[in-house]
């Protein structure tokens, strides 16, 4: 893959080899490596919002990958994402001083909870080229300190990004947050949906499936927002909120997780003879299940969760733990919430979903 | 067909309610269904006053009634009995039609002026209601002083006038001016202009009553108030937007030539208007000056931004108790040394307490450790005179603290850290083995004396020093919703770390433990990592060397 000196290469190619530079330089934890690739890259006349979008993107979507596939750890991913927002700052550093910002004001955030900024820092750095004038407010953005900051900057439109689907009831107080102090928000990451359907759901007033979406979209101008009537609630978008079946799971998370734990011990003897460090990993992953359940029961979305199952049940496989243990673990939430019809519904589609998955085997 | 009009007139088979017929209080007419008058009773021959018998509807009878006649007596269109409404002279009359058995038609007709004039204003009265409530909705929605005055200019602009003009308070020689015109959109200039040249404008802007519509030339308005697309001005209202006991500025209402003038009640609702505008952008603009001397003042609470230092990596993360405060009692700093070879101090500590009292107190602490900085190289010293200045200052918190001296000798990264009552550092070696530094010492500004020992270690390139603050291993949550965090979680996700940057350890731990506390309570949360780069750092990147920046 190395360029031969003699043939020039295409515009798509020299992008590639850009991409595998910087990822060797990423997963070696190299950052002056890595910041050298990116301004080589830049030296070299690719625009820099290519740079941002088509080689450090890239790059940042491989790390995801490769920790799915059990071929990174988290730390290692943590440790690859620094480097990666380094280059970003040192690109952002490189470029030549623009002049005053020509369009107006953007707020760029993540949603409280969400650690994933480099998406949202990408898209901020992408308007900043294109002329705006950008607050970034980082990772987790507590909603408080967010309304705050609009009160104080009055901007266009507030970009919301989340990529973890059970951010999801917190972006929507997040969204309606916004709303009312009339800024019109844009929302995007994987927890909306690949087709962005939970921003519809909760109510945003655009969506984009990726950064230069979302900057054209800006570009063209946000639609006002409509302040949402005083005394507005959730359960008044979502009316199946009413039914109290996702606070009561959400608040009593812990213990359902504790009661899982109980009856899996029962019914699973494999269990018995889990480490304290095995033990802590499954509560982890109950605990994962009976938030995406919650999420599921606010969304009122079957697919959310039975998606979330089958990925689980995939990297469970990679990482070479049973996915048939999830049976069990579903069928003990579902005495637990004999009450609740809309869980019941939801924990029955995941586990048809389950039989049909790709790694889900026989039923256990 | 036999037409019933060649008939003579019944008499009527009751002559006392022939009489009383006559004298009713309410006006009734009968019609042959041919368009003739055939009878009236007294008050309404005072009301059409040529309604003879024998007159043709059409000549003495309002087209309307006329109109109404011939629809009730037309055969293809049988039943259609609604009431008719309309004008006779200046009174609103309703009529209801009734058939005689010999086919002639009877128009009950009743006065219902004041009814009609009562349900207008009671509409208009809504309508206003509806739009002064929407009015309140929208204005309140936001603090931001620029998306009000320009919520009033549009809401004014659409509902009370063609066309509408915020002045904001003069302030230098400049007026900021906000136009919306017809198309809704909110222009906003700068103007040089005397407040003077607009009539009323210079005593509405000082909060005095407005001047009446009627009394302003349109003609006298001068061009700076025009907003080019609205043409020729008919005419003008200029009214206070009064704030909360200080002016918010002034609101003139434009209207076309084409357009009637202002009618007092008008008026008198734009300053209905007006009180809400004005009182809505005197809280946001209060809210601004308030946010900026919060900001002010907090700037020197805030955590600073940590970054590279003579080669040595330095980062740091907080969070503070509570989501709505940014501050609190746990803090950090990196004091950069003199030169590239002087050491650096870094300084983490945890005041007893939270919230904004316990980040002053923070911010007393630094500036003595600031000030003690020549001492520096003399752990014991320093925090024996910190703890001086403590108990000498009227405030009884004690702190825990934790000081630690950076410099970087060669490839690796010499450190010196001293604990006051602090959870003793951790520091990861590059095969992920965690240890704990060998220090200890009491707490300061509580007791008479301090003592403390002093760790020194090296690290090599790829391993990091990690300084917290209980609030990390303290953090009670996690899956079974009530466990503590512990020293072993961290060892162990520390131990992960090795041959991260700074930067990245410190994310890992806070993620961790804010991921371990969800949406629980917590208490401040405080790290630093020192870590000694694994990768030789070319001279060019660390051109920086400040500690901290402007944040």
């Amino acid at each position: 893959m190395t360029p031969s000196p003699a043939a020039p290469l295409s515009p798509a190619h020299r992008l590639t080899s850009y991409v595998d530079a910087l990822w060797d330089a990423v997963v070696s934890v190299d950052e002056y490596a890595a910041v050298r690739q990116a301004l080589d890259a830049v030296d070299a006349g690719i625009p820099p919002e290519q740079v941002l979008l088509d080689v450090i993107a890239p790059v940042q979507h491989r790390v995801g990958e490769h920790w799915a596939a059990n071929r990174m750890t988290v730390a290692q991913e943590h440790a690859a994402t620094a480097i990666n927002d380094r280059v970003v700052a040192a690109l952002a550093h490189h470029r030549p001083a623009e002049e005053s910002a020509r369009r107006g004001r953007i707020t760029v955030a993540c949603v409280d909870g969400e650690w994933h900024a480099l998406p949202a820092r990408l898209l901020a750095e992408v308007l900043r080229l294109r002329g705006w004038q950008v607050d970034f407010l980082g990772a987790q953005v507590p909603a408080p300190h967010l309304i705050a900051h609009l009160h104080r900057t009055g901007p266009q439109a507030v970009a919301l990004s989340s990529s973890i689907a059970t951010r999801l009831p917190t972006a929507h107080a997040a969204i309606t947050a916004c709303q009312a102090v009339g800024v019109p928000v844009l929302v995007g990451g994987a927890a909306f949906g690949p087709d962005g359907r939970y921003a519809r759901l909760l109510g945003a007033d655009a969506w984009a499936p990726d950064a230069r979406t979302a900057a054209d979209f800006l570009a063209e101008g946000m639609p006002a927002t409509t302040p949402p009537a005083l005394g507005h609630q959730p359960v008044d978008d979502l009316p199946h909120l009413s039914d109290q079946e996702y606070s009561l799971v959400a608040r009593t998370g812990p213990q359902l997780v504790k009661e899982t734990l109980v009856r899996l011990e029962e019914r699973f003897p494999a269990m018995r003879d889990y480490s304290v460090q095995q033990r802590q990993h499954t509560a982890e992953d109950l605990a994962h299940i009976t938030e995406f359940l919650a999420t599921a029961l606010y969304t009122d979305d079957d697919e959310l969760f039975s998606g979330f199952l089958v990925w689980t049940g995939s990297i469970l496989t990679t990482r070479g733990v049973p996915a048939h243990s999830l049976y069990p673990a579903l069928d003990a939430l579902g005495e637990q919430l004999k009450d609740f019809p809309r869980a019941r519904r939801i924990l029955a589609h995941a586990r048809r979903a389950l039989d049909h998955g790709p790694d889900s085997g026989s039923s256990a | 067909m036999v037409k019933s009009s060649d008939t003579p007139p019944s008499t009527a088979p009751f002559p006392g309610i022939d009489a009383a017929w006559r004298s009713a209080p309410h006006p009734v007419l009968v019609t042959g269904p041919s368009g003739v008058v055939r009878a009236v009773n007294d008050a309404a021959a005072l009301l059409f006053p040529g309604a003879a018998p024998g007159a043709a509807l059409d000549d003495v009878l309002p087209r309307w009634l006329a109109e109404a006649h011939r629809r009730f007596t037309d055969p293809l269109r049988p039943g259609d009995a609604g009431p008719a409404r309309g004008p006779a002279g200046d009174r609103s009359i309703e009529a209801r039609p009734s058939r005689t058995e010999h086919g002639d038609v009877v128009w009950w007709l009743v006065d219902d002026t004041a009814r009609r004039s009562a349900e207008d204003a009671l509409r208009a009265e809504r309508e206003r209601t509806a739009f002064l409530a929407q009015a309140s909705t929208e204005l309140l929605a936001s603090l931001n002083a620029d998306r009000c005055t320009e919520v009033t200019a549009r809401l004014a602009a659409q509902h009370l006038a063609d066309a509408a003009v915020v002045i904001a308070p003069p302030s230098g020689r400049r007026l900021s001016v906000s136009f919306c015109g017809p198309d809704g959109e909110v222009v906003r200039e700068k103007v040089l202009a005397d407040p003077a040249s607009v009539p009323g404008l210079a005593e509405a802007l000082q909060g005095f009553p407005p001047v009446p519509s009627r009394w302003i030339d349109p003609a006298a308005v001068p061009e700076w108030v025009r907003p080019s697309s609205l043409g020729a001005i008919g005419s003008v209202a200029v009214t206070p937007l009064p704030g909360h006991g200080v002016a918010a500025g002034a609101l003139i209402l434009l209207r076309r030539s084409d357009q009637a003038a202002f009618h007092e009640r008008e008026e008198t609702f734009a300053r209905l208007f007006a009180a809400r505008a004005g009182a809505a952008m005197s809280a946001a603009r209060l809210y601004a000056e308030q946010a900026t001397i919060t900001r002010t003042l907090m700037r020197d609470l805030l955590p600073p931004r940590l970054q590279q230092v003579s080669g040595v990596e330095f980062a740091g993360g907080y969070r503070a108790s509570n989501d709505t405060d940014r501050v609190g009692g746990d803090f950090y700093d990196v004091h950069a040394g003199a030169g590239p070879e002087e050491e650096s101090l870094v300084v983490l500590g945890d005041v007893c307490g939270k919230g904004l009292e316990a980040a002053v107190q923070t911010g007393k602490i630094r500036n003595t450790l600031h000030a003690l900085l020549p001492l520096a190289t003399d752990h014991q010293r320093v925090l024996h005179l910190l703890n001086g200045a403590l108990l000498d200052s009227h405030h009884t918190r004690f702190a825990t603290l934790v000081l630690a001296s950076v410099a970087r000798r060669g490839n690796t990264v010499r450190l010196r850290v001293t604990s006051a009552g602090h959870p003793a550092p951790l520091v990861v070696r590059a095969d992920g083995r965690v240890e704990e530094a060998d220090t200890r010492g009491s707490l300061v500004g509580a007791l008479p004396e301090v003592t403390s020992r002093t760790a020194a270690f090296d690290l090599a390139p790829g391993e990091s020093c990690l300084l917290f603050t209980d609030g990390i291993t303290e953090a009670s949550g996690g899956p079974l919703g009530d466990e503590l965090f512990g020293d072993e979680r961290l060892r162990s996700a520390l131990s992960e770390c090795a041959g991260m940057p700074a930067e990245a350890v410190v994310e890992r731990i806070r993620m961790l433990a804010a991921q371990w506390v969800g949406n629980g309570r917590h208490d401040d949360m405080a790290v630093v990592a020192i870590t000694a780069p694994r990768h030789a750092h070319p001279g060019a990147v660390d051109g920086a060397t400040r500690g901290r920046c402007a944040s």
